[in-house]
């Protein structure tokens, strides 16, 4: 039943879109499609929690006349269906919400509101195909209409170019995926999930298929070195469809890796786990990096995307591993911290970018060093940020650290892995995921601090107001789920042992036995985590400080200026800037990675002209991966360029030679 | 019965950690003044300065917000909370469970995350280059203690803290290099994140290489004390923690006679007095390093955490 009302949202989704085309004069357009694309997304979150939580997904697999005509639509819902349509409905519902208010400072609504509805229902659809020509199509169908949601502003800065790429990436991705489902349905062509997962792989076709949905799932979430498109596309969409973007969509990515590596290949060789884990390190370091040197918010959030779609990467790789050594339960940990971690992450970005979207409308602005002191003029959107910022750099008791901490025990035994590759690679990763938590703290105090702290650096900043209800409220509900999540993780994770135990075979202890709502994934003895206790007693120790200070000691308060060693009051623009902030981490990591060069053009004594520092950053992953391929298709696009003025004669010619060599091929070949 | 006894004991400790934290950094200063052959302050002035400025009226810039108010607080709780975790006479702690040496790590962070934020609230350029440093030390500082902590957690099979010095004062531990590595990685650690010289230098004001002072430049009265007391309990815990690991001699078990109790009190007295002589000397015969030279002083902590983790992966004898 749950997959026919699922279906049926998504024919709803379709509906509104076309509504929304037909009603696109309308003013009231814009509000009445939000509003029947957040009724849909909540029923949809209904239908979809009730089934995980009940864990019953009997009904038949549906199938529907589509497609091709051999073969039909296949749908189907299973538990990994569920939870990941919990995080897309969930995500889609408060966007909507988020737009009924966003939407208003639209300038261009007829280019958001009909794709809108289209990409949410791409989404559902990819979660919900059982057969790979349904599911590629749904994949490509999201695909575009996001594409058409980053060029909604298309006359705007460099959007132009970032859809562009957006695109490359995207049928770059799925092309790979393509393949991967050719060799999955070999020879007789059977494209149904069902059929594929009842074939048999050989080990090295099944290591191809790794490595092409690595590449076609790592390029739509963001996976280093495929990660380019990010923070080009994220930004440049409207500030809901960023959040459904980086918070959703990549994990609809993540979706597909699972569903295609753990259910439709499975049996997975040991060596698998080096292949993902390698770029998926690399991922949560370089993407946590790129984040801390980047001045546009946006971007900044969208490079953060990188890095936690690393540290889901990670606990996917180590899943294999164990799994590839049949230690079960270690495998239901490392694939539990990922999925609790895809629908940790999917919470606190989208309120990110839901807070960033509010500063966008309010100021204008997106350049960090233009910001600051917004905490005085939105206070709300300034509250729900810091939760976000907080749960994000996984500060407990909030949920992003209950995700961490359970990717960190999966890290601690894989001792039990019996390979070198292994026991020498995961310390290596874990270590980089230790310096990318460490890294992502930094980085949103920088966020925060720059944002919303201090003085205000421009006229624009000075001047904002509080973002209206509409989009205050799904800020504060994401950040009380986020709050819940954090403080009730067992419920959490008994909620996805039925998906892990369908994927691995494997299970935690049941969460709820343990006393206390603590969580003990392996053994109480071994570890445990008590994220109620650790509120209540944060709770309780604030409070006490508070009440006996203000009780025994002085309460008053007096305000002047700022003290500042004397200095007292200088020009805002004295304050530290978020370049400045960032230095430090610049020559210690940066000189290497980034190649970054400071010069400073220092006046001499006398002259009147200012100081200048320059600092100069070299993306290392464009310049010697995507720069020499974009310079090669330019060079040789640029000589075959010749062939388009050629006389007739020559043009007959080259037909002829190319028949006689294509029949000397065609006669050797046989 | 047991749970009262429990509840004394997790009691007994928090209100002791609370009360010595001032008296350590008390000693650790007199140590200091004697070696420069000053004769110092009494330890007891480090309380006397407290409960003045407890006294005194909160100045506040102009535009602080809210967070700045709040900050002081945060951090205060989350330290307390965190040293409330690390066992200090007495082992078996009644919630030591809920939070392990992964969970006391990121309380510790969730402190220098709201004390970074404090540093930018009021927009002065002090505040920010406290901030920007401190996020550059920890950058380096956390992973190493996560690799530090793994090395521990391999070895004792728990990242509880209760079961690792459980086991480290069992008889199975032997000699090994992880643990040397662990240790030296610990008090570079310990160093970096107490502001401590080589990396910082507690007892200036006005010097360009200041980190934690100048973050708190801004605060003043009740906010200054709350702040400082946690800095003082930081000190505690980082001792406490090294001491518990590395040195888990007499900490009395659950059900223990009062005597084991009062041993244990004894003897971790003892221990920290010796901790906080040995930090003086090593500040007093060490200069101070330049800023940037510190992520390679922060980064020899995090090799040697790597290579104790690897080691621990690669042998179970090591």
């Amino acid at each position: 039943m749950a997959l026919f009302a699922e279906l049926w949202c998504v024919a709803a989704y379709l509906v509104l879109s076309v509504a929304a085309i037909a009603t696109v004069r309308l003013k009231l357009s814009g509000p009445l499609i939000y509003s029947g694309a957040f009724a849909t997304g909540m029923f949809a979150l209904g239908v979809a929690s009730f089934a995980l939580v009940e864990n019953n997904f009997d009904g038949p697999d549906v199938v529907l006349p589509l497609g091709l005509p051999w073969l039909g639509a296949h749908f189907q819902m299973d538990a990994l269906t569920a939870f990941f349509l919990v995080i897309v409905n969930l995500g889609g519902a408060m966007a909507s919400l988020y737009a009924l208010g966003y939407g208003a400072h639209e300038k261009a609504p007829h280019r958001v509101v009909p794709f809108y509805p289209a990409f949410l229902a791409g989404m559902n659809l990819v979660l919900l195909a059982a057969d790979a020509f349904s599911f590629l199509l749904s994949w490509e169908f999201m695909s575009l209409a996001s594409w058409a949601l980053v060029l909604a502003h298309h006359r705007e800065g460099d959007n132009v170019r970032a859809g562009y790429v957006y695109l490359v990436m995207a049928s770059f991705g799925t092309l790979s995926l393509l393949l991967a489902f050719g060799i999955l349905a070999g020879g007789q062509g059977d494209y149904s999930f069902e059929a594929i997962r009842a074939g048999v792989q050989t080990p090295t076709l099944g290591a191809v298929v790794l490595v092409l949905v690595l590449m076609g799932a790592g390029s739509k979430a963001g996976l280093v070195p495929l990660h380019v498109w990010l923070p080009l596309a994220h930004p440049a969409a409207p500030s809901h469809v960023s959040a459904l973007m980086s918070g959703v969509m990549t994990k609809v990515a993540v979706y597909g890796f699972i569903r295609i590596v753990f259910d439709l290949v499975g049996s997975p060789a040991w060596w698998w786990a080096l292949v993902v884990l390698v770029p998926a390190g690399a991922s949560a370091v370089l993407g946590v990096l790129y984040a801390l040197m980047e001045r546009d918010l946006k971007r900044l959030l969208a490079y953060s995307t990188v890095e936690n779609i690393g540290f889901i990467f990670v606990g996917l790789g180590l899943a294999l591993a164990f799994w590839a050594n049949n230690v079960l339960w270690a495998a239901a940990l490392a694939l539990t911290a990922a999925l609790l971690h895809s629908l940790n992450h999917s919470l606190f970005k989208t309120t990110l970018f839901f807070g960033a979207g509010a500063v966008l409308t309010q100021t204008g602005v997106r350049d960090l060093e233009q910001l600051g002191g917004l905490i005085h003029r939105m206070p709300h959107t300034s509250f729900a940020f810091l939760v976000a910022a907080a749960a994000i750099a996984a500060l407990p008791p909030l949920n992003g650290f209950v995700s961490e901490w359970l990717t960190f025990q999966a890290v601690l035994v894989s001792p039990e892995t019996a390979q070198w590759g292994l026991r020498l690679t995961i310390p290596a990763v874990g270590a980089l995921l230790a310096l990318a938590a460490a890294l992502a703290g930094a980085c949103f105090i920088r966020a925060f601090g720059f944002v919303f702290l201090g003085r205000p650096r421009s006229a624009a900043a000075e001047n904002a107001v509080e973002a209206d209800a509409l989009s205050i409220v799904p800020m504060f509900t994401l950040c009380i789920l986020m709050l819940l999540l954090g403080v009730l993780p067992g419920f959490a994770i008994d909620l996805v042992a039925p998906v892990v135990h369908g994927l691995v075979g494997g299970t935690l202890p049941h969460q709820a036995n343990v006393p206390w709502y603590s969580i003990a994934p392996i053994a109480e003895t071994r570890s445990s985590y008590n994220g109620l206790l650790v509120f209540v007693f944060i709770f309780i120790s604030t409070s006490l400080a508070v009440v006996s200070i203000h009780l025994f000691a002085s309460n008053a308060v007096r305000r002047e200026d700022p003290w500042d060693c004397g200095y007292g009051e200088l020009p805002t623009n004295a304050q530290y800037s978020a370049g400045s902030f960032a230095q430090p981490i610049r020559r210690v990591f940066g000189t290497l990675l980034f190649r970054a060069r400071e010069e400073i053009d220092m006046p001499r004594p006398g002259e009147m002209r200012p100081a200048r520092l320059r600092v100069e950053l070299h993306d290392p992953i464009w310049e010697t991966l995507y720069a020499p391929i974009a310079h090669a298709v330019m060079s040789t696009a640029g000589r075959l360029n010749v062939l388009q003025f050629l006389t007739i004669r020559r043009y007959l010619g080259l037909v002829f030679f190319a028949l006689v060599t294509l029949l000397l091929v065609l006669a050797t070949w046989s | 019965m047991v749970l009262i006894v429990d509840l004394i004991t997790q009691g007994a400790q928090m209100m002791l950690v609370l009360i010595l934290a001032p008296a350590l950094v008390g000693l650790v200063r007199k140590v200091k003044a004697q070696l420069l052959r000053r004769q110092g302050p009494p330890i007891t002035q480090v309380y006397r300065d407290l409960l003045r400025l407890l006294r005194k009226d909160v100045v506040l810039a102009k535009n602080a917000s809210w967070l700045f108010r709040v900050a002081p607080y945060m951090i205060f709780a989350a330290t307390w909370v965190a040293a409330a975790l690390v066992p200090t006479f007495a082992g078996g702690l009644m919630f030591s469970w809920s939070a392990d040496l992964i969970a006391i790590i990121a309380l510790l962070g969730a402190s220098r995350f709201f004390l970074s934020l404090a540093g930018l609230d009021v927009g002065t350029s002090f505040g920010g280059i406290g901030s920007s440093r401190e996020a550059m030390i920890a950058a380096l500082a956390e992973p190493a203690l996560i690799m530090i902590v793994f090395t521990l957690a391999l070895l004792a099979g728990s990242t509880q803290l209760s079961a690792v010095s459980e086991f480290m004062a069992s008889s199975d531990v032997g000699l090994r290099v992880s643990l040397a590595l662990a240790l030296f990685g610990l008090i570079i650690v310990a160093l970096a994140e107490n502001a401590r010289v080589p990396v910082d230098n507690p007892a200036t004001h006005l010097e360009l290489t200041m980190v934690h002072e100048a973050m708190v430049l801004e605060y003043s009265g009740r906010h200054l004390a709350v702040i400082e007391m946690a800095a003082a309990l930081k000190l505690l815990l980082y001792i406490s923690l090294i001491a518990c690991i590395f040195a888990p001699w007499g900490i009395a078990d659950v059900g223990a006679p009062v005597g084991a109790y009062m041993f244990g009190i004894m003897l971790y007295l003892i221990k920290i007095a010796v901790a906080g002589v040995l930090l003086a000397v090593f500040e007093t015969s060490i200069a101070k390093m330049r800023v940037f030279r510190v992520s390679e002083f922060l980064g020899i902590a995090l090799m040697l955490g790597l290579l104790g983790a690897l080691l621990r992966f690669v042998s179970r004898g090591l």
